[in-house]
């Protein structure tokens, strides 16, 4: 496919071409659409929440506070954690890739309610826009988990602002899932049964269940807070009978399992670029489909393991911590099915494949430094510092912004008919690989040697493993910005991708690359399992 | 920024030395797992490599026993680890009956300690080596938490209530005492340090500073300049609950629940008297609430203790976790 030959293509009508002008992004009721402007948005605030780390670990460099002061620094780190859970890592996957193929996958023209998933895009810019506001006015300094009685009597900063701007973001997330949800069960095309889904599919749906469950949580919790701000109402000051320590149990009940929303989806994509660089069926399909509802369903049951040493009760402690042992087994299951997948597999070292390859390492890291924190003795000596700090990193970004990034690495040719560079994303692939590493393993090290997290400054001691982590994020930012570069230069110059250039399985490569806006000019009809690369051949040479 | 250069934090309680065996379990078992999957995922994706454009994956039918087996070890080797785990956990968080008890309050940004015998530091805590102390602990504002990496204890440090752990120094010297839990501004300067002695040198610190009088006996001048004594007299049965005697006890309120005396007891009675009353008394007692100092609370709530003699120590149940439950929340 040469330059040559793309501009004497006759124009064929696509999502992107199909209507100009603002307004027809705007006001646009289609899915892969709508997932162009969360791409937008949440590319956005992934930048800002970034620039954010890098003054942190700027910071950091040295013992001393000398970059900023103490109380910016804790609003810096704030202002990250907000904006990348809230705007960039809740919405990633599912509302950039999840939107753009899940009806694709199922054979549908769009989500069942395409009004919903536009306002949700809507709702969510109009809490991000909240929380730009708090962050112009100084931001909040109470950390992403606004601790009472810190946040509802004591912060004396733009509380109200940010936690509002978070309510509001968390009803687009539920309009999302409801959206999925309602998608999934109603407009699968004929023949497409519960067991020949992709599981990207199941990880969304499950993904789904936690937003439209979880996230009303959240919210009682967030108004519960601005209330105490504003009324005094008492719930969480102990001087009149409230109880500050009710406030994280609330929260955790959401955002415990809203980790699971940042990491399911990438599991969904990890099962899609795993089979389709091995051009193999997934081994233990319904393993793989049913760990992501046993995650979902356990993640429910584990908050107490953020309050280990928050005064709660040793019974507490003691069953919240083997239920967390549990949630590790269906993780565990997923990484020895992707591997099994692997033998005797048809491997290509693509550039989405390394991600994946990458991710299977991370992933395990973050989540076998889940289990120590699971058990009861080691997390008294850790928690609340450095070792969580690397612990949860590992899991969002060695496993959620790894996945999203492979998944957007895989689709790209399909979102935008181009091929990006492969030598300069193989390259930014492995800078992510090396830089992750050299930013968050130091801080294993450092959490044990007992540096606790929110630390403006800290004993000397600990400087060795923070230069190095401070080194590693650099490395880490140039990995991040390359893509950036590539893939905005790959709009216009890279090369046409055809319909299929992975030599992928499932219903989103059988159609052209960019989609027509009805996804399908019929209704698809299935007949083989998913990722039936065996039937696939088969019908080819025939 | 080479010179002291540590990779392992330092150890000064017999805790310290039964976490990290732990710790080094767990990773030798984490690292065999990582190692396991990496070389796997590498062998793999190495030796069966795409040879030719259009060759796809062998046909491999789902081996229900592998699933089994890899769903089972994982399994049977966390119930291992949990179980190691809670007996550690169990153990730092039940203090030993025969624990002398310190009190530590933390206000934004510092640390305030009183030793039983009524000395009182800020930001510096000295210890006898080799003696149990049990910390009973408050804030007079946010959550903050207690945490000494060389003993490996850790517990949150909460207003309006009292939680507690314990650690038995083993060596001699003076230990980082940081506040785990993000509590404001100057979060990161509220350090303090843990300064472990010889019995011998404690002694003779001790004396030095020494007040006229040691936490019971400031309890028992206070139970009289607060007028408690006018009611809480030994047979004042008809206006207020007898206090000899009732430390650990069961009592029965008003309204039929039952709460255990202890320390979070006696101090909701005297901030918030009518929150929990014993059943068969009038609500006649005057709330306390902004009168009496978080120092003067526990003095006055040692004495409360002392009056249960001999029982004192083994009944009370302030720690974290023993609260908690007789409360039941």
């Amino acid at each position: 496919m040469s330059a040559e030959a793309t501009t004497n293509l006759p124009r064929r009508v696509n999502y992107l071409n199909v209507d100009h002008g603002v307004k027809s992004w705007l006001l646009t009721k289609d899915h892969k659409r709508i997932a162009i402007l969360y791409l937008v948005s949440i590319s956005f605030f992934f930048a800002i929440g970034g620039l954010m780390a890098s003054l942190i670990r700027l910071e950091l460099a040295t013992p001393a506070g000398d970059l900023v002061q103490a109380d910016v620094y804790n609003r810096l780190f704030t202002a990250h954690g907000v904006i990348m859970i809230f705007l960039f890592l809740i919405p990633s996957i599912p509302a950039v890739l999840g939107n753009f193929l899940i009806p694709i996958m199922i054979g549908a023209k769009d989500l069942a309610f395409p009004k919903l998933n536009l306002a949700s895009w809507y709702v969510y810019n109009l809490g991000a826009a909240l929380m730009m506001w708090a962050l112009l006015r100084g931001g909040a300094d109470t950390g992403w988990t606004f601790y009472t009685p810190y946040s509802s009597m004591y912060a004396n900063s733009e509380v109200i602002l940010t936690a509002l701007g978070a309510f509001i973001v968390g009803f687009s997330s539920i309009m999302t899932g409801l959206n999925f949800i309602v998608t999934i069960h109603r407009m699968r095309a004929p023949g497409l049964t519960w067991f020949r889904l992709p599981l990207f599919v199941w990880a969304h749906y499950a993904t789904s269940l936690i937003q439209v469950l979880g996230t009303p949580v959240v919210a009682i919790a967030i108004l519960l807070v601005a209330a105490e701000r504003l009324l005094h109402i008492g719930i969480f000051d102990p001087a009149v009978g409230g109880d500050p320590v009710l406030f994280q149990h609330l929260f955790w009940f959401y955002s415990h399992p809203a980790v699971y929303i940042m990491i399911l989806p990438s599991m969904g994509v990890m099962s899609e670029l795993v089979t389709a660089f091995s051009r193999k069926r997934i081994f233990g399909y319904r393993f793989v489909a049913f760990s992501s509802l046993a995650i979902a369903v356990l993640g429910f049951l584990v908050w107490g393991h953020h309050l280990f040493v928050s005064s709660q009760s040793i019974l507490a402690g003691v069953i919240f911590s083997v239920l967390t042992m549990l949630v590790a087994v269906p993780s565990a299951v997923k990484v020895f099915n992707w591997t099994a997948t692997l033998y005797k597999g048809s491997i290509s070292w693509e550039t989405p494949m390394l991600y994946a390859i990458g991710y299977v390492g991370l992933f395990v890291i973050g989540g076998l430094t889940g289990t120590m924190l699971a058990t009861l003795g080691f997390d008294i000596h850790v928690h609340d510092t450095y070792f969580v700090v690397a612990h949860f990193h590992y899991i969002m970004v060695g496993g959620a912004v790894m996945g999203y990034l492979g998944g957007l690495h895989f689709w790209w040719p399909k979102i935008t008919g181009r091929l990006y560079p492969a030598f300069w994303s193989k390259i930014s692939a492995l800078l992510i690989f090396v830089g992750f590493n050299l930013t968050f393993f130091p801080q294993f090290v450092v959490g044990y040697l007992g540096m606790p997290r929110r630390y403006h400054a800290y004993p000397e001691e600990f400087q060795v493993l923070n230069v190095l982590s401070s080194a590693g994020a650099t490395v880490l930012a140039v990995g991040y910005i390359l893509p950036t570069i590539y893939f905005i230069w790959s709009m216009r110059y890279g090369e046409r991708a055809g319909a299929n250039p992975w030599g992928a399985y499932g219903l989103e490569w059988q159609i052209p690359s960019p989609p027509p806006t009805h996804n399908f000019e019929e209704k698809p009809v299935v007949t083989t399992e998913a990722y039936d690369y065996y039937t696939l051949k088969e019908k080819r040479v025939a | 920024m080479w010179k002291n250069f540590p990779l392992f934090p330092d150890k000064a309680t017999e805790l310290a030395g039964e976490v990290d065996q732990l710790t080094f379990v767990f990773l030798a078992i984490a690292l065999f797992f990582s190692l396991l999957v990496a070389t796997l995922v590498v062998y793999f994706a190495i030796r069966y490599r795409r040879r030719s454009e259009g060759q796809i994956g062998e046909v491999e039918e789902t081996g229900i026993w592998l699933e089994i087996v890899w769903s089972a070890i994982p399994l049977v080797i966390l119930l291992g680890m949990f179980f190691w785990g809670a007996k550690i956990y169990i153990k730092a968080y039940r203090p030993p009956s025969d624990a002398v008890e310190y009190f530590v309050t933390g206000k934004q940004w510092m640390w305030k300690f009183q030793h039983p015998e009524g000395n009182r530091e800020i930001n510096h805590l000295h210890v006898p080596v080799g003696q149990r102390i049990r910390l009973t602990m408050t804030s007079e504002d946010v959550i903050h938490s207690f945490f000494v990496p060389a003993f490996r204890v850790k517990a949150d440090v909460l207003p309006g209530r009292y939680t507690s752990i314990w650690f038995e120094a083993n060596k001699t010297g003076t230990f980082t005492l940081f506040c785990a839990e993000f509590c404001g501004a100057e979060h990161s300067q509220m350090l303090g340090s843990i300064i472990v002695m010889e019995p011998q040198d404690y002694e003779q610190w001790l004396a030095q500073g020494q007040p006229e009088k040691g936490v019971i006996s400031s309890g028992e001048a206070l139970f009289s300049k607060y007028v408690c004594n006018t009611c809480h007299y030994p047979d004042s049965a008809a206006r207020a609950p007898i206090l000899h005697g009732i430390w650990g006890e069961e009592v029965v309120l008003g309204d039929g629940e039952s709460v255990v005396v202890d320390a979070n007891y006696v101090r909701e009675s005297i901030l918030e008297p009518t929150a929990k009353l014993v059943k068969g008394y009038q609500p006649l007692m005057p709330t306390y609430q902004g009168q009496v100092s978080e120092e003067e609370l526990v003095q006055l709530i040692s004495y409360v203790r002392s009056l249960t003699s001999g029982t004192a120590e083994s009944q009370d149940s302030t720690a974290v976790g023993d609260s908690n439950e007789s409360e039941g929340q």
